[in-house]
């Protein structure tokens, strides 16, 4: 799969510590003026402004209940989303045609995801929502069936796609152009990619976190910030659902209010027209509350995809990790072969070896060894000295990718959580406002009485 | 924690005018401008004067106004709780003040210390005197539920304010507050009021009317006038609902209090996250700041419920047990009226019956002459017939005063009720509007504060087509 590269502004340098050999110290020399630097700029815009997004209108309309059989043959229950889309000229140009659609379930937007997370190992892929209901504010909503998470999840994969199709990598992707287009066939032309082969394992990545000894610091930086934007959101989002159930505890029992006060008014001559038309204001008050809870569910899912987009930024820090100690192996690698071949060719020894004992003991070798060793020795060492500089250009060309995909994501995320927070304060005005009005009912009834 | 408890602040604020301010103004002028300045003072100030922790809202003093303000002429406050230690007990004893100008006071002036018991024993005397009277209760001796210490500061306080109304309301009350008891409660020294306790009718003398009263309470009424049957029912019921709001509203409260503890753990979690991030930084520590806010405004909510509409409703739940108390009473006068007359009846018959029975055989058996037994036996009927003609009409009497001291009661209570409950619910309903227009104005002032920030950077350059896409991308409340 091509990678269509952005380029940055900015040189990277990358220096390896332990080396003194020059072909292995500094990569990237391309020194751009700043009129190519504003070019640059002008075509990421360029790119940003043709997304798929300003060519196509895309939604996630419907979700259905289905049944069928499963991998082991066994009946099962899923949902599938209806994906809509429709070409933008059309709808701009007064006519309606109907959208085009299919239908996909959940585990085909993961794959999606997984095939983006592999083949732009250095975008942050926007997040799916979650797949089981977590931070639950009443027990109810913990059912993936439940018709309320059903909808909020289909408004999150839609919020998946849009990302996606405004990205200005991620949009040229023809695998999810397919996504949107081809229903059937699909999944096949994903694993034809073979991009399954290309993952990295778990374990592969943890050892890199461990052993590399160069990562860019701003990387580091970075990966120590997702770390801290996961615990706050997650702490968050806890938070906020103890209090959401607290709230709604104290707006439900004000509904007893209604019920007694309409039986008192029953034996009550003077008071009872006050008293009955106050457990009427009550009985509002405390149906509000559904509404107030719901519209905090929005608030609380920006927060959960920022929450999830924490793991991607970790992603891409990870892979950089990675690279980085791949090419740092190899250097390293590189290095000590070349230190052979000076022992071999001086003859001295420097650093102890099971061949230089052995030699030692068993004596030396003959000239005509020697030559034969020094021969494969300088082919492995060309053939290293070609894998570190292709490593190199390989990192350096991640770095300047990746970090322009995190500026681009940190502003988003500055102005995405900026308006949340904005939001949630607009949000309880109007609980406020609400309140207001109840209550100054209600005193309006109790001054009756 | 030492045992003493000094004047707590909230009845000697310097801002407020406490009754011992008043007081030394009032002893500088002369007796008839006394009453003019009093009556002013309690038409104007009423909620405030005498009781300062009281709420002062205009629709407390509306029960005020409908007593008869012009004449009242006697005014009490308690306050002032003092733990006492002895060798025995611990026990809280309340500054109760007097002025007055009823001559039958010596005095215009008095402050007296009393503890609970004396309360109790004062609430006893005059039950006793009058039982269809119906007198305001008492807090409550124990208090089960909880943790509640005798000597917490809310609680002392909660039936400090439960002791103050009820002696001002049997010092509102035109017949109650005239009792010999309730005087020399007001007016007495300790030792005094000590030695006229022991006075009043003796052990067995009590026992004989409670066994009395068991006795009618089992025979019961046979012709119940209506409207008390009605009285009956209607305090049935309202005793059943007013229980219930009680419940409600307690339930509310520990509601409330949970949710504020939850919310208080909001504003750290955004400050913490605040320390992340750097364009945030402002409006992350903003939100934390207004939820800190309306936090406060909650503890506030939470203080007005427990220390007002609470201990209201408790108030009426103790009240529906004295009026079953009270009708009670009054059906055992009734109970006992009708037992006479049955006796009385019984009696007559027995004397117009033949002389051919049980008296004649019962005296020829002693050796009297049947002739004589017979007079001497209707002599003795005369005399016990008209002994119980004579008791009977002192019960009739009795029997109509305590029916129209009740139903004059009634009537009295029924207003002071509805006084009371309007102006607990309307004193709530306030305090809530109150809350929600405070917590509005913070979240304005954090979006106001965002607004200025949100202007300042739209003039910064940013590519527009990424602002465009923004827009699109941003996730719509459906």
């Amino acid at each position: 799969m091509e990678i269509d590269c952005v380029l940055s502004a900015h040189a990277c340098e990358l220096n390896m510590a332990d080396s003194s050999s020059e072909e292995i110290a500094v990569i990237g020399n391309t020194d751009l003026t700043a009129a190519d630097s504003e070019n640059n700029r002008n075509n990421t815009m360029a790119e940003a402004g043709t997304t798929l997004l300003r060519r196509m209108e895309i939604s996630v309309a419907e979700a259905e209940k289905r049944t069928g059989k499963n991998a082991v043959n066994m009946q099962e229950t899923y949902t599938v989303y209806l994906i809509e889309t429709r070409p933008t000229e059309t709808a701009t140009e007064g006519q309606n045609p109907t959208p085009d659609a299919l239908w996909r379930r959940y585990s085909e937007f993961e794959l999606l995801r997984n095939f983006l997370l592999v083949t732009y190992s250095f975008i942050v892929v926007p997040p799916l929502p979650e797949k089981r209901a977590e931070f639950v504010w009443h027990k109810l909503s913990a059912d993936n069936m439940d018709p309320d998470f059903v909808e909020r999840r289909r408004a999150g994969l839609e919020n998946f796609l849009l990302r996606v199709a405004s990205h200005p990598v991620l949009a040229n992707d023809k695998i999810f152009y397919n996504f949107l287009t081809e229903e059937n066939g699909w999944k096949e032309l994903v694993f034809e990619t073979g991009f399954q082969a290309k993952a990295d394992s778990r374990l592969k990545a943890l050892n890199a976190t461990f052993r590399v000894k160069n990562p860019d610091k701003r990387f580091t930086e970075l990966k120590h910030y997702s770390d801290e934007l996961q615990s706050v959101t997650s702490q968050l989002l806890r938070v906020r659902a103890r209090v959401a159930d607290r709230l709604y505890g104290v707006y439900k029992v004000h509904g007893n209010y209604g019920r007694v006060f309409s039986e008192w008014s029953a034996i009550e001559r003077d008071m009872g027209d006050g008293l009955q038309s106050a457990g009427h204001h009550m009985d509002a008050y405390a149906a509000s509350v559904d509404d107030i809870l719901e519209e905090e569910e929005h608030y609380a899912d920006q927060l959960k995809e920022y929450l999830f987009y924490a793991e991607a930024l970790r992603a891409v820090c990870r892979k950089h990790e990675l690279l980085q100690y791949e090419l740092e192996a190899d250097a390293q690698d590189l290095t000590s072969k070349k230190q052979q071949r000076e022992e071999l060719a001086t003859g001295t020894i420097r650093t102890f070896s099971l061949k230089g004992m052995t030699s030692k003991l068993f004596g030396q070798e003959t000239p005509e060894q020697r030559e034969a060793k020094l021969k494969v020795l300088e082919e492995q060492i060309d053939e290293g000295e070609n894998l570190v500089k292709q490593k190199n250009a390989e990192c350096g060309e991640f770095v300047q990718n990746a970090w322009v995909d995190m500026e681009r994501f940190k502003e988003q995320k500055d102005r995405d959580l900026k308006e949340a927070l904005i939001s949630y304060a607009v949000m309880q005005i109007s609980v406020c406002k609400k309140g207001i009005q109840v209550w100054t009912n209600a005193k309006e009834c109790f001054s009756k009485m | 924690m030492s045992g003493i408890i000094v004047d707590t602040t909230a009845y000697s604020a310097p801002a407020q005018e406490t009754t011992a301010d008043v007081s030394e103004r009032m002893l500088e002028l002369d007796e008839d401008d006394d009453l003019e300045v009093f009556s002013k003072g309690a038409t104007l100030a009423d909620g405030s004067l005498f009781s300062p922790s009281m709420p002062t809202s205009p629709a407390s003093m509306i029960n005020q106004f409908e007593e008869d303000t012009d004449e009242k002429d006697i005014f009490v406050t308690v306050d002032n709780p003092e733990s006492h230690v002895t060798a025995i007990e611990t026990f809280i004893t309340y500054r109760v003040l007097t002025k007055t100008t009823r001559s039958e006071f010596d005095s215009c002036e008095y402050e007296v210390r009393r503890r609970y018991q004396d309360f109790f024993w004062l609430k006893g005397k005059l039950e006793e005197a009058h039982p269809t009277l119906i007198v305001h209760p008492l807090p409550e001796k124990f208090v089960m539920k909880g943790m509640v210490e005798r000597f917490n500061e809310d609680f002392i306080d909660t039936r400090r304010k439960a002791l103050h109304k009820f002696l001002n309301r049997i010092a509102d009350h035109p017949i109650l507050s005239c009792s010999e008891d309730f005087k020399i409660f007001l007016s007495a020294q300790a030792w005094e009021l000590t030695s006229h306790k022991k006075q009043g009718p003796g052990f067995l003398t009590r026992m004989g009317d409670t066994v009395r009263a068991v006795a009618a309470t089992v025979r019961g009424v046979k012709n119940r006038p209506d409207e008390f049957t009605a009285i009956q029912e209607y305090v049935d019921t309202f005793s059943q609902k007013i229980t219930s709001l009680d419940k409600v509203a307690q339930r509310i409260l520990k509601e409330q209090k949970e949710y504020l503890e939850e919310l208080k753990e909001c504003a750290p979690s955004y400050t913490l996250w605040s320390g992340s991030e750097e364009e945030l930084v402002e409006p992350l520590k903003g939100v934390a700041s207004s939820i800190d806010r309306c936090c406060s405004e909650t503890e506030e909510q939470v203080n007005q419920l427990s220390e007002n509409l609470i201990p209201a409703l408790h108030e009426y739940v103790l009240c529906a047990e004295t009026l079953k108390a009270v009708l009670r009473r009054r059906d055992n006068i009734q109970a006992d009226l009708e037992a006479k007359g049955d006796t009385l009846a019984n009696k007559k018959t027995e004397r117009e019956a033949d002389s051919k029975d049980l008296g004649f055989v019962l005296g020829s058996f002693l050796g009297k002459n049947p002739e004589e037994a017979k007079q001497q036996k209707q002599q003795r009927l005369d005399v016990e017939i008209e002994e119980l003609k004579e008791e009977i009409d002192k019960l009739d009497d009795k029997m109509e005063f305590a029916n129209n001291a009740m139903k004059g009661d009634w009537e009295r209570w029924q207003r002071n009720m509805r006084g009371d409950i309007k102006a607990a619910f309307l004193c709530t309903a306030e305090k809530n509007v109150d809350y929600y227009e405070k917590c509005l104005a913070v979240w304005e002032s954090f979006l106001l504060s965002q607004k200025s920030d949100l202007s300042m950077e739209s003039s910064r350059d940013q590519p527009l087509a990424l602002q465009e896409i923004a827009k699109d991308v941003t996730p719509q409340a459906t």
